[in-house]
């Protein structure tokens, strides 16, 4: 090792600027044959997948968007579906409570008309039953009165007409005696 | 500075253990990154993770940030090549055995700088005509009586030291780096070959230094290789945007 460092320092023309020529042709074809390579296969190969894989993760940016728009119109279809049934809901138990308040108001007036009609009816019977009892009354009282008075004064009152006269003069009789009293 | 040929063996000149490793690294890149790149998996598996993330990190941390705009994706291809090339190529340095970055010999720097410089210069007038050399050099906004000075200092930085330093930035740090690890090695057995025990003792010093450097170096080649990616795609950018510049 001695030897050669003193044979390289003796050797000093030697100057470390001066290229060899050989070299620098290997150097230069072995670059550009390289720089072919990396130009043909290299580059696209790895720009193509770099490109291939940008596009699959913006592709998947893309759907997991759409995704996501899809999701919230979902979201807003059902809450306006909520708010449409809620209205629904209410609109629907105001329809009841009014139909229901109006059934109860067709039903008190129906039982109201009913309960005036059985009484109207009642005051009917009763006055036609009062008048048919008058009636009867009248005759039979007549009847009775005149065959009485008959027996008692022995004269036959035969006479129907003159009868019906008596008696309803007795009558009227009777009834204003009937209204002084009461007054 | 040369090392001895394999073919034909021991010749002074001729096919080196250096160009085999060029070749070589050629090899490896292009069939880690096909391999990786392949399946097109949109869930990749490890190796096509690890080359997504190789690609990914010139593609974005280089070309769109410096270069940006639609169309950046132009010179990813040219980026990429020459950012793993020249990593691969000076990891090489990195490496027990093989042990020598390519870029420590300075040949293969000038070719890429140079190819980096007619490719800028090229994007430049395609883009902006021959009104581009005065795009370059011409600042705008720079009072008129200072512009003799600035031209000048312009055309000589930007079209002159740009290729110079753009190489030997790559050359001289690897080329630095493969000198220390070589004198480091030789220094150790130096003085592992003395009699006195505490100057051989003294090699374990070296040894230590030496393994520090090497990380240091190790560092250096993958930050030079960042550096000349990122060199490279500045100068694009100046290029493709020159009048705004």
């Amino acid at each position: 090792m001695n030897q050669l460092i003193i044979s390289a320092a003796t050797e000093g023309e030697v100057n470390p600027l001066m290229p060899n020529l050989w070299e620098m042709g290997v150097v230069l074809a072995g670059f550009l044959i390289l720089l072919f390579i990396v130009v043909k296969f290299v580059v696209p190969m790895f720009e193509k997948t770099f490109a291939e894989r940008a596009e699959a993760i913006e592709g998947g940016i893309a759907k997991a968007e759409k995704a996501q728009a899809e999701a919230s119109a979902a979201l807003e279809e059902y809450k306006q579906q909520l708010t449409d049934a809620r209205a629904e809901a209410n609109r629907i138990r105001e329809e009841a409570r009014a139909e229901g308040a109006q059934i109860l108001a067709d039903l008190k007036e129906k039982a109201a008309a009913e309960s005036a009609r059985i009484t109207a009816q009642a005051h009917a019977q009763i006055e036609s039953e009062r008048q048919a009892a008058v009636v009867s009354l009248r005759s039979e009282v007549g009847t009775l009165a005149t065959t009485l008075a008959g027996r008692i004064v022995g004269e036959a009152l035969n006479d129907d007409a003159r009868a019906a006269r008596v008696v309803d003069r007795f009558l009227a009789d009777l009834e204003t005696q009937n209204a002084g009293a009461a007054k | 500075m040369h090392l001895p040929a394999i073919l034909p063996w021991g010749a002074a000149e001729g096919f080196s253990k250096q160009m085999l490793l060029v070749l070589l690294s050629v090899v490896i890149i292009a069939a880690f990154f096909v391999l990786a790149a392949r399946k097109q998996q949109l869930v990749p598996g490890k190796l096509q993770f690890a080359g997504e993330a190789a690609y990914g990190f010139v593609r974005n941390g280089i070309a769109k940030d410096i270069i940006g705009g639609k169309d950046f994706i132009k010179y990813v291809p040219l980026l990429f090549s020459l950012f793993f090339f020249i990593l691969v190529n000076n990891i090489y340095g990195a490496i027990p055995l093989l042990q020598l970055p390519t870029f420590s010999h300075v040949g293969g720097a000038y070719v890429l700088a140079g190819l980096v410089y007619f490719t800028w210069i090229g994007i430049g007038l395609k883009k902006n005509g021959i009104r581009y050399f005065k795009l370059a050099t011409v600042p705008s906004g720079v009072p008129w009586f200072i512009l003799p000075i600035v031209i000048p200092i312009e055309i000589i930085s930007n079209f002159l030291v740009r290729p110079v330093t753009h190489s030997l930035r790559l050359f001289a740090t690897m080329l630095a780096g493969h000198l220390i690890m070589m004198i480091a090695g030789s220094g150790i057995e130096f003085l592992v070959m003395q009699e006195n025990i505490l100057l051989k003792g003294t090699s374990l010093l070296v040894l230590v230094g030496a393994i520090a450097l090497y990380m240091l170096e190790a560092l250096i080649m993958v930050l030079q290789a960042y550096v000349f990616t990122l060199l490279t795609a500045i100068y694009i950018e100046g290029a493709l945007h020159a009048d705004s510049h």
